[in-house]
C-alpha cells in the first residue's frame, strides 16, 4: 500500500492500534478485503488497517449498511476476527467499529490524535486479555409444585389457576434469587482475581441464541500468566445450582477496558444490572 | 520467567465460536472511539443513532435476528416503557379474564344446582381474603 494515488477509490479501515511488533500474524486471519491485514507504522505507534472501497465506507453508504444486520453482522465478526488474531502476537487496543480513513497520511493523523490514549491503553492492557463471563437463569420448566398443583389435570376453576400462576411464579422468582446470589458471590470473587472488572447489560437471549435469561455479563481484564488460574477458579467456584448456568467465553482482547475514564467508558454498568435483577 | 505465557485457549472449547451478541456489544459498544476522515453521526453520539436508526429502517429484522436489545432500554427507548405498560396491562387482563370465567362456569352451575353455586362462591370469597 505504498501509491495512495493508486487507490482513490479506496478508504483505509483501521481495526486497531498496537506498538509496531516483528511477530507474524497467525496464517489465515482476513481483513474485509479478503486479504491480510496492513500495518502502518507511524512514530511509534502501529494501526492494522485493510483497504475498502469508498462506495461502502463513505458515510453515505456506510451509514446504510450499518442499518443492513446482514452487512453489520458480517464486519462485525471480520473486524473482531482480525483484532483476536492481534492478541495474540501484540497488545491491541480496539477501536470502535467503522474507523475509516481517506489514505495512509488519514491513519497518521488518527495515530498522532489520539497518541496519548493509545499510549495509556497500551501502557495499561499490555500482557492482559479478557475474558467474559455470563450467568443465566433458566426457568424454561417450572417446578412441579405438587402440593399447589390441583389433583385435575385443568384448572377447574379461577382459584386453581391462579394457585397455578402463583406456584409458577414463585418458582421462577426462586431461580432468578439463586441466579441473582450467584451472580454477585461471582463477581465479588472474579474482580478479587482480576485487575479490573466491567459489568455489561444483560444480553438478549435471541440475539445470543443462549437458553435461559442473561442475569449477569460481566468482562474481567486478566494478566496473560494469571489466567490459567482466573479460569480454574470460576470451574471451581461454580456450584451446581438447578436453573442456573454459568458461561466463560474468551480470550478477548481487551475491548470492555480500552476506553479510560476520559472515553466515557469507565463506569461500571451497575444501574442496569442493579434495575435488572429487582425484576 | 521472561517468556510470556502462552496464550490460552479458547472458550467455549467446542470451536462453536462466539455469538453474534459478544461480538456486537464489544466491537459498537467497547473499544476506543476516535474520529477517522470519514465520519459518520454514529461515532459523534455513541451509537445512539445506530441503534435507533435499526428500530426505525428495519425492525422486523431486527426482531428476527433478535438484535433490539436496546428497545428494553428505558434510556434509549420510549417503546420499552410502553412494552412494560402493555405487559402489565395484558397480565391484569389475563387475570381479569380468569375471574369472570369463574364467576361465569359458577353461574352456569348455578343455574341447575344452587346450593353447589352457593358455596362455591364462598370459596371464591375466601380465595379473595387470602
Amino acid at each position: 500500500m505504498n501509491d495512495v494515488r493508486e487507490h482513490e477509490h479506496e478508504l483505509l479501515y483501521v481495526y486497531a492500534v498496537t506498538r509496531p511488533f516483528a511477530t507474524a500474524l497467525p496464517d489465515g486471519v482476513r481483513g474485509l478485503d479478503g486479504k491480510p491485514p496492513g500495518l502502518i507504522e507511524h512514530r511509534g505507534l502501529c494501526a492494522a488497517v485493510s483497504r475498502v472501497p469508498a462506495e461502502d465506507f463513505n458515510a453515505g453508504p456506510l451509514r446504510a449498511h450499518l442499518e443492513d444486520l446482514d452487512w453489520l453482522g458480517r464486519t462485525a465478526r471480520t473486524h473482531e476476527a482480525v483484532i483476536a488474531a492481534l492478541a495474540t502476537v501484540t497488545c491491541p487496543v480496539p477501536l470502535r467499529l467503522a474507523t475509516v480513513c481517506r489514505d495512509e497520511n488519514g491513519v497518521r493523523r488518527l495515530l498522532d490524535s489520539g497518541r496519548a490514549r493509545f499510549v495509556r491503553a497500551i501502557e495499561r492492557l499490555d500482557g492482559r486479555i479478557e475474558w467474559g463471563v455470563k450467568v443465566y437463569a433458566q426457568a424454561q420448566q417450572p417446578f412441579p409444585s405438587r402440593e399447589l398443583d390441583p389433583p385435575e389435570p385443568k384448572a377447574a376453576t379461577g382459584r386453581d389457576y391462579l394457585r397455578r400462576r402463583l406456584g409458577e411464579r414463585q418458582s421462577r422468582d426462586e431461580i432468578w434469587r439463586r441466579a441473582g446470589a450467584l451472580s454477585r458471590a461471582l463477581h465479588a470473587e472474579l474482580c478479587d482475581r482480576a485487575e479490573a472488572g466491567r459489568l455489561h447489560r444483560p444480553q438478549n437471549a435471541r440475539l445470543s441464541g443462549e437458553p435461559g435469561e442473561n442475569v449477569l455479563n460481566a468482562a474481567y481484564l486478566v494478566p496473560l500468566d494469571r489466567s490459567e488460574d482466573f479460569v480454574a477458579a470460576i470451574r471451581d467456584f461454580i456450584p451446581h445450582i438447578e436453573g442456573v448456568r454459568v458461561e466463560l467465553t474468551g480470550p478477548w482482547a481487551p475491548y470492555s477496558f480500552a476506553g479510560g475514564p476520559d472515553d466515557g467508558h469507565g463506569q461500571v454498568d451497575q444501574a442496569s444490572r442493579e434495575g435488572r435483577e429487582e425484576q | 520467567m521472561a517468556s510470556p505465557a502462552r496464550f490460552p485457549d479458547a472458550y467455549p472449547p467446542d470451536g462453536s465460536g462466539a455469538n453474534l451478541a459478544d461480538i456486537l456489544e464489544r466491537v459498537l459498544d467497547k473499544g476506543i472511539v476516535i474520529a477517522g476522515d470519514i465520519r459518520i453521526n454514529l461515532l459523534d453520539i455513541e451509537l445512539l443513532t445506530i441503534k435507533l436508526r435499526l428500530i426505525v429502517a428495519s425492525i422486523d429484522k431486527a426482531k428476527e435476528m433478535g438484535i433490539d436489545w436496546w428497545e428494553d432500554d428505558p434510556a434509549l427507548s420510549t417503546g420499552a416503557r410502553r412494552r412494560e405498560l402493555a405487559r402489565e396491562n395484558d397480565e391484569l387482563k389475563e387475570r381479569i379474564a380468569a375471574l369472570e370465567s369463574a364467576r361465569n362456569a359458577e353461574a352456569a352451575e348455578g343455574a341447575v344446582r344452587e346450593k353447589r353455586a352457593a358455596s362455591a362462591k364462598k370459596e371464591q370469597g375466601a380465595v379473595t381474603d387470602e
